[in-house]
């Protein structure tokens, strides 16, 4: 089996790694090999945060530019700077809600607008699913479930390895039973958008 | 995963683990009863991890005050017959260096080994120096692991490899490595020893010149030894037995190297080696005798490549070596498999297809990592630049430390001029107070205090050196991740500990000049550093607030919001762009707003505004503002 690439990025402080670790295991409990490749340490203090993810036979987690099949983008403006990533059958499931950059007033670039950012990423993608994945998520019951969305919305992708059951078994080992609840409703709410999406 | 279960896991079950946390788990499957360390990125969670299980497993874990002692503490654990583990980043490595140096020297009877986490393209460091150096320079054998899988099971092999010929083992990751998640099968737990006995035996453990030669000798002697271990290793395979082109490649290299090959069905071998010090020369030289060219795929410095040149020059081989050395491969930073492919087409000079990448067009705003809302070093630095303002000193140098507070080196803050290592502040302010006539303000954390703090400050106050120093006292190691030190009620194993107070260390150093801050309350903390700037001497402000990462501490504000009002704001962006908090942006329609959810409510933009124009609001039970 061709390993099947996941490249996901965001801010800092965004619940990627947890993300990633729920995939995973996932993974893992299915019997796939699987490996990825995170970050830790002084770019999570608001910096750019990308966790790259190869389930299938592979030895490294690093995904050579071009070669994701799923970009999962945790905040707008990174989506377009994971462009490098992508090719014409990959596809994007994107959150809108920005994080505007601490220093942006002081920045020579301002900050595209959202329509820009989708039509730039239409047009190198197979397709893109973009949704507030921060509105849908405090719609849920938390906005700290807002990577539950994205991972909903990443599960109703084709050819996604992982199937809604396994992933939701995952979660269950690996977030805290309270917040399990608003989690799922959450991931439900990102998969059903998604679907909807196709 | 919940974290216990890398102590409660049973014999081949299988966990998605961290590289760090595989060599938790290996850690107690080879017995060891003394863990020690000081909190440095890549190698943090190790720390962590141990810091969370070592009262159940039974094992004695510490955070040390710095890698050097980290170092000490586990060597005299093994001069005393127990297994010890030492762990740090690969800067950490250059402060224990003076003591490991020694430890290969004296031996170790129960096993030793010491963890470095190198990080190549510098995700958290200052530098991306290759620690595999050390084990040439102290003369200790070395093996490199490419997964988690890897780092646990060499683990083991390098507590008995350790045991046998009693010397020290490194085993060193790079970023890629100890960050890596991947299933590892469990092998089988080692009950430590609780305690040891040292024996005594001055010729084998006091390094003074007469016995030094000896054990000079002894250690040239092991490591010959060792040597035939490393060449007949099978821990250095040769893989895809195909073609006349070898490449040869150690840790997360191995990885891209693999994919690679395996991706593009490329027909070479591959030597991989795992056992890198003593260098199996012997090993090489089979493999060169079956090709005719080789790649060598190592970060970051071109060490294996040079020895793999004295096997062809030793051996008068008639083979070329490519690598870093001849450009085919780059001097510096962190492989990736595009890397990679690009240096197999220059070497087989072959075009490798262009791969056509999406490039943007859109020009992108920069996203710098920056302290957090409501960290109170933000708080800090406005006020001293401010201070500093107020008394018309404008040729200021702020030499800075290693933590969260680097950060001040983004605009607007530029209070970062100068930085070379852990505690490096102080000692440099002594230097730049002396060799010129600038007002120094310089910066240093509490636990980067403790470290390597306190004698650069003897220094100081001995050597009448004046400058402010400014001690960023937020109640924990923050940049990674929040663990004790000296300053807390706690130590490394969640147990109660003495605190120890900053304030008394620095009078006991001789500082007249000690004042305490409360770095949220603005004009008070601008007056203390208006009369610190002032003083004739070296003054001390100690600022004290704790981390907003820290779980545990009672947050400010719950029941209150922060707001812009329209009507008073003048758009003069003083809050934007002089404290530029994260939580405060200017939105669409050009209007200054708060985001509430990632506003601590420290209150600072509060008392910053030249118009008064933020307020505190009260949340009401139905949740709005009045």
């Amino acid at each position: 089996m061709h390993p099947y690439h996941i490249y996901i990025s965001g801010v800092g402080g965004q619940g990627i790694i947890k993300t990633s670790v729920i995939m995973g295991e996932a993974a893992m409990k299915k019997g796939l090999p699987v490996v990825v490749g995170e970050i830790h340490g002084m770019s999570q203090r608001g910096g750019v945060v990308s966790t790259q993810m190869k389930i299938g036979v592979s030895h490294s987690p690093l995904i050579e530019e071009g070669n994701a099949d799923l970009i999962l983008a945790f905040e707008p403006l990174e989506a377009v700077r994971s462009l490098k990533m992508i090719n014409k059958d990959s596809y994007v499931v994107m959150n809108t809600a920005p994080i505007y950059p601490f220093n942006l007033s002081q920045s020579e670039n301002s900050y595209p607008d959202l329509s820009t950012i989708l039509s730039e990423l239409r047009s190198h993608a197979k397709k893109v699913m973009a949704m507030d994945a921060d509105e849908m998520a405090q719609k849920a019951g938390h906005i700290l479930s807002m990577n539950m969305v994205m991972l909903g919305g990443a599960a109703a992708v084709p050819g996604f390895p992982l199937d809604k059951k396994s992933i939701i078994k995952s979660m269950h080992d690996n977030l805290p039973e309270r917040s399990i609840p608003i989690n799922l409703k959450a991931f439900e709410e990102g998969f059903k958008f998604c679907m909807s999406k196709l | 995963m919940n974290i216990k279960e890398i102590l409660t896991g049973q014999e081949h079950d299988k966990l998605f683990l961290l590289g760090n946390e595989a060599a938790v788990r290996g850690a107690l499957e080879s017995g060891v009863a003394v863990a020690t360390t000081y909190p440095g990125t890549p190698s943090s969670e190790i720390g962590n991890v141990l810091s969370v299980l070592a009262k159940d497993a039974g094992i004695y874990f510490e955070f040390s005050i710095n890698e050097k002692v980290a170092l000490e503490v586990a060597a005299a654990a093994s001069a005393s017959g127990l297994r010890s583990f030492t762990f740090m980043k690969h800067v950490g490595v250059n402060v224990a260096s003076d003591s490991l140096m020694s430890v290969a020297y004296t031996s170790v009877q129960g096993g030793m080994v010491i963890l470095t986490a190198d990080d190549p393209s510098m995700f958290s460091s200052q530098n991306e120096q290759d620690n595999r150096y050390y084990a040439r320079l102290a003369n200790i054998p070395l093996l490199e692991a490419s997964n988690p899988q890897e780092v646990k099971d060499l683990m083991k092999y390098a507590y008995e490899l350790s045991e046998e010929f009693k010397l020290p083992v490194i085993l060193r990751t790079t970023t890629r490595v100890s960050h890596m998640r991947g299933v590892v099968e469990l092998g089988q737990l080692m009950g430590a020893k609780s305690k040891g006995h040292f024996d005594k035996d001055p010729n084998r453990f006091v390094p003074v010149p007469a016995t030094a030669r000896i054990m000079h000798k002894n250690l040239v002697k092991k490591m010959d030894k060792i040597g035939v271990l490393s060449n007949n290793s099978s821990l250095n395979p040769i893989y895809n037995k195909r073609g006349n082109i070898g490449i040869v490649t150690s840790g997360s290299a191995y990885n891209y190297v693999m994919d690679v090959v395996e991706e593009n069905d490329l027909p070479v071998n591959v030597l991989k080696i795992t056992f890198s010090y003593p260098f199996p020369e012997k090993r090489v030289y089979e493999f060169l005798e079956n090709v005719e060219r080789v790649l060598v795929v190592e970060e970051v410095d071109p060490i294996m490549e040079k020895e793999i040149m004295a096997v062809v020059g030793k051996h008068q081989l008639n083979k070329i070596i490519h690598g870093k050395l001849d450009g085919t491969l780059p001097m510096i930073y962190e492989y990736n498999p595009d890397i990679i492919l690009q240096g197999l087409g220059k070497m087989m000079g072959v075009e490798m297809a262009a791969k056509k990448t999406v490039k943007t067009s859109l020009e992108l705003p920069k996203r710098p990592p920056t302290l957090c809302p409501g960290c109170p070093h933000r708080a800090a630095y406005f006020e001293v630049k401010k201070a500093a303002e107020n008394l018309n000193m404008n040729d200021l140098i702020f030499p800075t430390d290693i933590g969260c507070y680097t950060l001040g080196i983004e605009a607007p803050y530029e209070v970062a001029d100068y930085l070379l290592s852990m505690g490096s502040s102080i000692g440099t302010s002594c230097g730049f107070s002396k060799a010129t006539l600038q007002t120094v303000v310089s910066f240093i954390g509490d636990s980067t205090f403790f470290h390597a703090g306190i004698p650069p400050l003897i220094n100081a106050v001995h050597n009448k050196n004046k400058f402010v120093l400014v001690i960023l006292d937020n109640r924990t190691t923050a940049m990674t991740g929040g663990q004790p030190h000296p300053g807390l009620p706690v130590d490394g194993m969640g147990l109660e500990a003495p605190e120890l107070s900053i304030p008394d260390i620095v009078r006991a150093c001789g500082v007249e000049f000690v004042e305490i801050i409360n770095p949220l309350n603005v004009a008070k903390s601008r007056e203390i550093f208006e009369q610190a700037l002032q003083f004739d001497k070296l003054a001390v402000v100690i600022s004290q607030y704790p981390c907003m990462l820290i779980k545990t501490v009672e947050k400010k504000g719950k029941n209150i919001f922060l707001q812009v009002q329209d009507d008073i704001c003048t758009n003069c962006n003083t809050c934007t762009t002089e404290l530029s908090c994260p939580a405060i942006y200017t939105s669409d329609n050009g209007k200054t707003r708060i985001d509430e959810l990632m506003c601590r409510k420290c209150s600072v933009c509060v008392q910053i505004c030249p118009e008064k124009a933020i307020r505190a609001k009260r949340i009401n039970k139905s949740g709005e503002g009045e």
